[in-house]
């Protein structure tokens, strides 16, 4: 799995120099989503890179591993009753928005979600203004549109079924979801 | 007969009405089970003896246990206990009003089933004041089988309301939304509907996708709701007697939160096809649409005033969720709620003068009623995930979903806040409980 999931992260990586990403059969990076919460003080735990060869200061565009590491992470998080993202998550989001510009054939839905502290349908509408902040800088960074749709199910659907901190924090998140 | 002066004959067709809700029956849901949690053992001590029955074999249904059960439960009876009972009257003639003074019942009912022809039966019943030894109400009905228990919460019923001075709500339905989850990732949602006991639970709608915000239509005929099952919320309303289902709003982005108008002629919903949540009043015959709020802030929930006047929703146009009032028109809009970090999901109260609300201090999320005249905020509960509260039609109990052990559950509180009860699932969590309006066609 550990093999398989190297040669899956190279390929993204390589894919956003070599653009062979124009075969969208591949539904964009095909990797599995190593991303854990922002704790509540808003820390990102598990942003390391998974390699460590990218060269992070070299060119514009940053390091190849390193954009691979970003576009691993499917799922962006945000605080309580907030749609803002802090500077980690939203290093996730440009990057995707940068493939996806690069990309023009891929489409994704943002799914917005909430933790289940306070009302459902608040929470839904919470979880529609963290999809439209992601959509909102994927649109600034040349993202078509169209290729962008957001949903929110709100607190209906937890990835961490637990009632505590920990699991809310997971909870409250946006998933970059390629059609 | 002459005894029996004031005694009405209601001959109601009820059997009728069960065969309709028969049809939604297919497998037999779980039931939930109630317990009183706060306030038992308090109130008006009351002796309800077993009825008599005159047919053949054991009577079909205990309508005095029911009976019983409906008043000990709304923590303003208590229901005595039948050992202490010296004799069991069937009929007037058998009443000796001293020997249920000496067990210090203030109140006392008997009854009496006798069959009435195939699969009917008649149920009559008395109700007596022991110490002024007075007959207080007195009602005979002749009924199908499957409604036996809906007489005997009518029969509860009116014992309250001649106790109490109020409406009682034993004959009226809740609807609910239950999930279970056999393997994980596999959940199952259905949104039921049961007797306000918890028996006769039913299934109306069943999806693998969340379901929420069950409401009432004011008849209690339909339930609009909103399904995820397309992926994304959309509105529905299901007819309970047909089974009918109606798609209300799939616009683009959220269709939400829908509330009935009073005279259930218009939906007031919450739309976010313009880009972010607003309300929005539809008129349900021409499907028309009236967008009353215009705020870029988030605008939900919204809830009408029994009169017809004004609509409460939650908006955080302030930075945080607080409960707002605006006209019907959407002209004149108030803020009702200044104190807690978070204030959302209102409704109305039967009398419409105060809402019941999800308030939230320090992260605890409790349910509280603000009285309209003076904004005085009332904390009920002290648990911390608490949600989706209403009113029962009479006002006395708001029932709400909360969590215990990591469980879901409903619970209700008493408007005053001493009578606390817990409604479980055996399995499963059961959220967004809604109480019907009163069962009309059953009153007399």
């Amino acid at each position: 799995m550990q093999t398989k999931l190297g040669l899956v992260l190279l390929c993204a990586g390589s894919l956003w120099f070599s653009g062979c990403a124009t075969d969208t059969s591949t539904k964009g990076p095909q990797v599995e989503d190593k991303t854990t919460a922002a704790s509540t003080t808003g820390t990102q735990t598990g942003s390391q890179p998974l390699r460590d060869s990218g060269d992070t200061k070299g060119g514009a565009l940053g390091g190849t591993a390193a954009e691979a590491d970003l576009l691993a992470k499917r799922r962006v998080y945000f605080e309580f009753d907030s749609s803002a993202l802090d500077a980690d998550n939203r290093r996730i989001v440009e990057a995707h928005a940068r493939y996806l510009a690069a990309n023009p054939k891929l489409r994704v839905t943002l799914e917005g979600h909430a933790d289940e502290r306070g009302t459902r349908e608040y929470n839904i509408a919470l979880g529609e203004r963290r999809g439209q902040a992601v959509e909102k800088i994927m649109r600034v960074l040349g993202v078509t549109a169209g290729n962008l749709a957001v949903t929110s199910f709100g607190e209906e659907k937890p990835i961490a079924p637990e009632h505590n901190e920990s699991a809310w924090a997971l909870n409250r998140r946006v998933e970059i979801i390629y059609q | 007969m002459a005894r029996m002066m004031n005694l009405m004959t209601l001959r109601l067709w009820l059997g009728a009405l069960a065969v309709v809700l028969l049809v939604w029956a297919r497998s037999a849901p779980a039931i939930l089970t109630i317990e009183i949690t706060e306030g038992a053992g308090t109130g008006i001590p009351i002796a309800v003896v077993p009825f008599g029955w005159s047919g053949p074999g054991q009577a079909p249904q205990s309508v005095a246990d029911i009976i019983g059960s409906d008043l000990a439960r709304s923590g303003r009876f208590v229901s005595l206990s039948r050992k202490d009972f010296v004799s069991l009257p069937k009929d007037e003639k058998d009443v000796v009003f001293k020997e249920w003074r000496v067990i210090k019942a203030e109140a006392l009912v008997i009854g009496s089933i006798a069959p009435a022809g195939p699969g009917r039966y008649e149920i009559q019943f008395r109700l007596y004041d022991v110490l002024k030894q007075a007959q207080l109400a007195g009602f005979r009905y002749t009924v199908g089988a499957p409604v036996l228990r809906t007489v005997a919460h009518q029969i509860a019923d009116v014992v309250y309301e001649k106790l109490t001075g109020e409406p009682g709500a034993f004959n009226t339905r809740i609807a609910y939304i239950t999930r279970e989850a056999p393997r994980p990732k596999e959940a199952i949602y259905k949104l039921q509907i049961a007797d306000s006991d918890g028996y006769n639970p039913r299934t109306v709608v069943r999806s693998v996708e969340p379901m929420l915000s069950p409401a009432w239509s004011p008849d209690g005929k339909r339930i609009a709701y909103v399904s995820f099952e397309d992926k994304r919320p959309k509105i529905y309303m299901q007819n309970l007697a047909d089974g009918r289902r109606e798609l209300i709003a799939e616009f683009k982005g959220i269709n939400g939160a829908p509330a009935w108008s009073p005279d259930g002629k218009r939906l007031a919903l919450s739309l976010s096809r313009d880009g972010d949540p607003e309300i929005y009043v539809m008129d349900l015959a021409t499907r028309k649409l009236q967008r009353l709020t215009n705020d870029p802030a988030i605008d939900t929930e919204p809830a009408w005033s029994p009169d017809g006047r004004f609509i409460a929703f939650t908006s955080d146009r302030a930075g945080r969720p607080q409960i707002y009032r605006m006209s019907t028109d959407g002209r004149q809009t108030q803020r009702l709620t200044f104190e807690g970090d978070y204030n959302a999901r209102a409704s109305y109260a039967p009398d419409g003068r105060s809402l019941t609300l999800v308030s939230a201090l320090q992260g605890q999320f409790r349910i509280a009623t603000l009285k309209l005249d003076g904004n005085a905020l009332q904390v009920l509960t002290d648990t911390s995930l608490d949600e989706s509260p209403s009113f029962a039609p009479n006002g006395r109990i708001i029932l709400y979903a909360t969590e215990v052990k990591g469980r879901g559950v409903l619970a209700s509180v008493s408007a005053d806040g001493r009578v606390r009860q817990l409604y479980r699932l055996e399995e499963g969590d059961v959220r967004e409980p809604a109480w019907s309006p009163y069962n009309r066609e059953l009153q007399f």
